[in-house]
């Protein structure tokens, strides 16, 4: 963790060499209050993300799944981390590369699956797809398509909790593609200007769909919080100790002083922007293997965990069958749902249609009910 | 019964809402220590403080999409745009988020946020803040559009954009600010869909809301005198929810109409209204449904022009009654 980056790591360059164990940011107040089974929950979180993801794959290559299939495989420590530390007046809302924050929050693998599939038993009962997972129940807002839109969102969590004079804070995750939106620089003015306990957090997988960092942004991602005049963070995302010390540190000053801050996490996608995404053409293979070889956040965690004696060689085996048969028994869910009818097209688009009674009159809502 | 102006009607909505619910907070440019750049939300910032009428910066998808984000969280926020014409730079917040986040979740997200401030031409500031864009609006499932021509349902439909838990688009007319109605005092609200007769009549039936109202109803005043026609005049109120019962019960009567608008031909509110007219009526009609609205081009600069041609006005509306009644 530090306030101000080292030389940023080059992209495309892969790291040199595998981080040391014990993990530096093990002593992090955050992670030293961990008791050994928080720590293997965190771990399980991170497989399951994984597994659940890795099995997905089959499924829309089978041709199961619609549309786009953004994977996060690779950056889970992330998510997990990040959400580790969410209270109940804390808040989250992302991009859509969605799974995994969405499995961090707590939300059920089942559901997850079957909206992948479409099913009216999905989380958004198959009107939401993959880039759409909500969970407001969890504090988790999406999932949201345009990149950098949901920023203004995240922001108004955050001016919400504020003005309900509420002690939490909002998260809004982007990638580094979204920095340069200009929504994404309207809200952090907003977020600055107003004192609002927002962290905008940049998960830099160092490619904004096949552009890589150097070919669309110019200067340094996390810097910008300067222009605003708020505090900016740069951390590892290989190594879920120091993304949960960091945001911790982070979150404090968003919950207690009200302060936002961008928040720049240098992690790693291993599968291509979408799955349809043939990944060829702007990064070399060995790129992918040098991270997944040296700095891949389950193994480093694992690795970790072992060091620690947390973990056993049979934990580890019983975490990941697990994991395995939780995404085989998701799949066999969303297999076994139904799609949602023609009928249900048109409900859930407005709050007051979806009640029993209404108050405006009016026939046309829609074009062809009422 | 109070007469207040269209302004002061809105106001007063505003006052009484701010009070009733401590959740409703209203945001936008130079609403607060300026006073509004129209004078809607003028004294507000002495009376509530600063905690319930905010000024923000220029930044139109910043603070529109934040309001959208804490209208999840149930905040009540009133968000003023200077012109409607400025909600293009904030046009993926209204149809990606606060439209369509209810739908994405399933049901399990509610928005309740207005959008509020003037969309009018006829004021000779060009094309870039003339825009109508209640078209526009209304073509997204999820948002509901009011569009009030005087200054009572400007007061009750406002109360009831607050209280609704859907995002409601309220397009207000710099031209209707200053002129003064009779407002029925209290806690009084009107539901969405439900438009009005502002005219009875029996021989054509034009359909209008906004402005266009005002004007349809001196275009009709003028030809009962020349002409000894009863024409009825509907004002929407709402164009989304849309009252189609009230308009084909009267083209049941006149056989004939005429709509109304502030709006460019293409793929206008009017085109809406002609395609269900005649889908559901089509038997009642003499005559084929013409419209008058806004000449096809970017609004134009040239005050007199604009006014007299572009826009329309109770000429031009006289000129379209006389064509469906040949």
């Amino acid at each position: 963790m530090s306030k101000k980056p080292s030389a940023p790591a080059e992209t495309g360059v892969a790291p040199a060499a595998t981080p040391s164990l014990p993990s530096p940011h093990a002593q992090a107040p955050a992670n030293a209050a961990l008791t050994a089974e928080q720590k293997i929950e965190l771990y399980r979180k991170m497989v399951r993300i994984r597994r659940f993801e890795e099995r997905c794959l089959p499924v829309y290559n089978a041709g199961k799944i619609g549309g786009f299939l953004h994977l996060y495989i690779g950056q889970e420590a992330v998510a997990v981390g990040a959400c580790s530390l969410m209270g109940k007046d804390d808040h989250v809302i992302t991009a859509y590369r969605d799974h995994g924050h969405a499995i961090a929050v707590g939300m059920d693998t089942k559901p997850l699956m079957a909206e992948l599939y479409g099913k009216v038993t999905g989380c958004s009962k198959g009107k939401g797809g993959s880039m759409h997972y909500f969970a407001p129940d969890l504090n988790y807002w999406g999932g949201h398509g345009i990149v950098g839109g949901q920023i203004p969102l995240g922001t108004g969590l955050a001016y919400g909790v504020k003005y309900q004079g509420k002690k939490g804070a909002a998260m809004a995750f982007m990638g580094d593609g979204a920095v340069n939106q200009g929504a994404v620089h309207e809200a952090y003015n907003l977020a600055a200007l107003w004192d609002l306990p927002v962290l905008f957090v940049i998960e830099n997988n160092r490619y904004s769909m096949g552009t890589s960092q150097e070919r669309s942004s110019a200067g340094e991602l996390g810097k910008r919080a300067e222009a605003y005049d708020m505090k900016w963070y740069v951390c590892g995302g290989h190594d879920i100790y120091e993304v949960r010390a960091t945001l911790d540190e982070a979150l404090r000053c968003a919950r207690e002083q009200h302060k936002p801050a961008v928040v720049e996490i240098d992690t790693y996608r291993y599968r291509g922007h979408s799955v349809a995404d043939p990944d060829k053409t702007y990064r070399d293979r060995k790129e992918i293997e040098d991270y997944r070889n040296t700095k891949d956040p389950l193994q480093i965690f694992q690795n970790q965990l072992v060091f620690e004696k947390v973990l056993t060689d049979t934990l580890i085996a019983e975490i990941d069958t697990a994991a395995r048969a939780e995404a085989d028994r998701a799949v066999e869910f969303a297999e076994a749902s139904p799609f949602p009818t023609a009928e249900d097209i048109q409900k859930d688009v407005y709050w007051e249609t979806d009640q029993p009674q209404r108050t405006s009159e009016g026939r046309i809502f829609f074009n062809s009910i009422d | 019964m109070a007469t207040l102006t269209y302004r002061e009607a809105i106001r007063a909505a505003l006052s009484e809402e701010i009070e009733r619910d401590p959740n409703v907070v209203i945001l936008g440019e130079e609403v607060a220590q300026f006073n509004g750049a129209y004078k809607v939300t003028e004294g507000m910032l002495e009376k509530y403080g600063p905690k319930r009428i905010v000024d923000t910066p220029i930044s139109e998808a910043g603070f529109i999409g934040m309001g959208i984000g804490a209208s999840m969280l149930g905040i009540r926020p009133v968000m003023e745009l200077m012109f409607w014409s400025f909600f293009s730079v904030a046009y993926d917040q209204i149809v990606n988020n606060a439209a369509n986040v209810r739908y994405m979740s399933g049901g399990q997200i509610a928005c309740p946020i207005v959008i509020r401030g003037p969309a009018n031409g006829g004021t000779n500031v060009g094309a870039t803040h003339s825009h109508t864009p209640e078209n526009i609006l209304a073509h997204h499932p999820g948002l509901k559009v009011v569009v009030p021509s005087n200054a009572a349902d400007a007061k009750a439909l406002m109360k009831t954009a607050i209280r609704d838990n859907d995002p409601v688009m309220f397009l207000e007319n710099t031209l209707l600010y200053g002129i003064p109605g009779e407002v029925p005092e209290g806690d009084i609200t009107l539901p969405f869909g439900r438009a009005a007769i502002a005219r009875e009549g029996k021989d054509l039936t034009i359909v209008a809301y906004g402005r266009c109202v005002v004007h349809s109803l001196a275009a009709a005043q003028q030809m009962k005198a020349e002409k000894g026609l009863d024409i009825e005049v509907i004002d929407l109120r709402t164009i989304r929810p849309l009252d189609v019962n009230t308009i084909l019960k009267s083209v049941a009567k006149t056989h004939r109409v005429l709509i109304v608008e502030e709006q460019r031909p293409f793929c206008s509110v009017g085109t809406m209204l002609a395609a269900t007219i005649q889908e559901e009526a089509f038997d009642e009609l003499d005559a084929p449904i013409l419209r008058v609205g806004t000449i096809d081009a970017p609004a134009i600069y040239a005050p007199p022009v604009e006014k007299q041609f572009q826009l329309p006005n109770p000429d031009r509306v006289i000129a379209g009654i006389l064509k469906v009644m040949r």
